[in-house]
């Protein structure tokens, strides 16, 4: 049994003020929270909602900005083709030199570069056999391009069968020929197995490869490709029309301002080109309006969100005024009473904050593996996401419990359980 | 002589409260009282005579607006808000009339809560609680919720929260107004044994017979206070 005698030791502890400590204090705040859980889980929503359409937002953009800048970096924004203004007498022959691909090569952040032109055959068919065959069609006039060895890899170029011409072939004016795929089915080439030969006029080629597929120069597709020393020999080729470049990614603004200087030191007015728009532009230009649309409504969920907590912890102050009469009653502080909504009300906002970061997540996944994009979210995103919660949950836990520390203990005490 | 010493738990001289109201109402009006340490008094009046007023005076919920109140010899003017707090949550133990209990939380935690503001560790707390539920023999009911006891055992388990922390006063407003005639005097009875084992009982009640177990009675008669026999 307890004794309430005092003995003459005992201190006198009255004048203390009293006092409330963080476990207690969080111990009160969430028996607080889950005396009513079904409420609670409806409170939260609207913070949920906000803070997932935020994270959701904010994910969505990115990834979908990442995805923009992968595709640019797989063709536009790594492709520059260097040619020769026209002057006032239409093309000038020789502006480029023929050593413009290895020109470009030297500069630093070129990738591959390779020269390309196309060839005037003055009007000559091309055809696999000499034989004249009155039932069909045996000759065509198919395009004949002259490129560098170098050009194959600068526009991607992806081989079906046989191989590419090297430097040697070109150097020695061999006379070789690679197929684009729409030649080859136009000439009945399948595959180089055979050997086979194509006249072009009333030279003979052998035929060494068959391109699949080009990412750069589509027309490439449908052409005779031959290499450019044996272009200069068989049809007096005067010159490269044009340079193929593939740069590193970024460098395309910076190798658009040197391949002039390099092609044409003399004279770098005379050469055009055509380079990828800054990849940032085209990156600003697809997102806008959209996000900030979503940031909008990520913005209204979450002030409806934190109206909601308000007046659920208003509702709740107003139930429990005989609770918080009896915590005066037992030592309990306006500060206390305050604190104690103030913390569930910041719980509520920071579990609405975890939930949400959650969930917008999830949203930024599944979106991304429907569409087959990779998702991208700022790491620190999730992380802040409950911080905004809470700090949420405490702006709009602010009045209530303003009202629950105003409350005079002894009316409080009088308004029952 | 050391303050813990004096035979006096509280002293009132010439107090009064008045209520800013207009005109101003003297709810209380120089009222004198000493209550003796280990006594059991009866407050007793109709209502509306000050006694709750004077109530929440001694409890430290309200302030005196003239006189002196001394309580353990602590002069309570000269306190902040704060102390006030800090001698209400370990000097005075509150019982009331609508028990004031917590409906989710068990009978055990509910005589815990006395200790929050008392800046305690967690260590020994159950133990205390556990020893105070004893006390009014409630020890088999610790697990339960309140919602599942009678009256009477709620009343028991508020008057084991108000002495969990050996307060200096168990002060009581119309401790069984809710409660039967049975029920009345078993917590009377449990009071008569707290308070023989040295605890000082104030309780405040407007129903006689209550008052009669009670050592001394005085009566609030329009803010004034009169000793009754």
């Amino acid at each position: 049994m307890m004794s309430f005698k005092r003995g003459p030791s005992d201190p006198n502890p009255l004048v203390a003020p009293s006092g409330l400590t963080a476990k207690d204090l969080g111990n009160e705040a969430l028996a607080g929270l889950f005396a009513r859980p079904g409420r609670m889980v409806l409170t939260v929503f609207g913070t949920v909602i906000g803070i997932a359409a935020l994270v959701a937002t904010l994910g969505l953009s990115l990834t979908a900005g990442n995805r923009i800048l992968g595709r640019f970096d797989e063709l536009a924004a790594t492709e520059i083709v260097v040619s020769v203004k026209p002057g006032p007498n239409g093309p000038i022959p020789g502006a480029l030199p023929w050593d413009a691909a290895d020109r470009i090569a030297r500069l630093n952040g070129v990738v591959e570069a390779g020269n390309l032109s196309v060839v005037d055959v003055k009007g000559v068919l091309t055809r696999t056999s000499q034989v004249r065959d009155p039932s069909g069609q045996t000759a065509f006039s198919l395009t004949v391009e002259a490129a560098s060895p170098g050009l194959f890899q600068a526009i991607r170029a992806d081989l079906r069968s046989g191989r590419l011409p090297d430097e040697g072939h070109s150097a020695r004016g061999d006379r070789v020929a690679v197929l684009g795929p729409g030649a080859a089915l136009r000439l009945g080439i399948a595959d180089v197995a055979q050997q086979p030969a194509i006249a072009i006029g009333d030279d003979r080629y052998v035929v060494i490869g068959i391109l699949n597929d080009v990412a750069r120069q589509p027309d490439a597709l449908g052409a005779v490709i031959i290499p450019e020393g044996t272009a200069r020999n068989d049809f007096a080729l005067t010159g490269p029309d044009k340079v193929v470049i593939e740069t590193k990614i970024g460098a395309a603004t910076l190798i658009a301002q040197q391949a002039p200087l390099a092609l044409r030191p003399d004279d770098p007015a005379v050469i055009k080109v055509a380079a990828p728009p800054e990849p940032k532009r085209v990156k600003d230009n697809v997102q806008g309006d959209l996000d900030v649309l979503f940031l909008l409504l990520g913005g209204v969920s979450l002030l409806v969100g934190a109206i909601g907590i308000a007046n659920v912890t208003l509702v709740s102050v107003i139930e429990r005024t005989g609770e918080i009469g009896l915590r005066r009653a037992i030592g309990a502080s306006r500060w206390h009473i305050a604190q104690q909504f103030l913390l569930e009300s910041a719980a509520m906002g920071f579990v609405g904050g975890i939930v949400g970061a959650s969930l917008g997540t999830i949203v930024v996944i599944s979106v991304s593996f429907y569409q087959t994009w990779t998702p991208v979210i700022e790491p620190a995103i999730p992380l802040i996401a409950p911080l905004v919660g809470a700090v949420i949950g405490l702006v709009s836990g602010l009045y209530p419990a303003l009202r629950a520390a105003r409350l005079e203990p002894v009316d409080a005490l009088r308004s029952g359980t | 002589m050391p303050e813990s010493l004096r035979d006096s738990v509280i002293e009132l001289s010439g107090l009064g409260r008045r209520f800013g109201t207009d005109p101003p109402l003297d709810a209380l009006i120089d009222v004198d009282l000493t209550i003796k340490r280990g006594q059991w008094i009866a407050i007793v009046g109709p209502s509306g005579s000050g006694k709750s007023t004077l109530l929440n005076v001694l409890g430290c919920l309200d302030r005196q607006t003239s006189g002196t109140f001394l309580f353990d010899g602590v002069d309570v003017a000269a306190l902040n808000d704060r102390q006030l707090a800090g001698l209400r949550s370990r000097g005075i133990g509150f019982v009331f009339q609508s028990f004031h209990l917590m409906a989710h939380r068990s009978v055990i935690e509910n005589v815990m809560l006395a200790d929050v503001y008392r800046r305690n560790t967690w260590s020994g707390r159950r133990e205390r609680a556990a020893a105070a539920l004893e006390q009014v023999g409630l020890g088999h009911r610790m697990e339960f919720l309140p919602t599942k006891l009678s009256g009477g055992e709620r009343q028991r388990v508020a008057i084991a929260r108000a002495v969990m922390g050996a307060p200096s006063v168990l002060l009581c407003d119309e401790p069984t107004g809710n409660l039967d005639s049975v029920t009345t005097a078993s917590i009377l009875d449990l009071f008569d044994g707290l308070n023989q084992q040295g605890l000082t009982v104030v309780m405040i009640t407007h129903e006689s017979d209550v008052a009669a177990r009670a050592h001394r009675s005085v009566r609030m008669v329009d803010g004034r206070l009169t000793e009754s026999a």
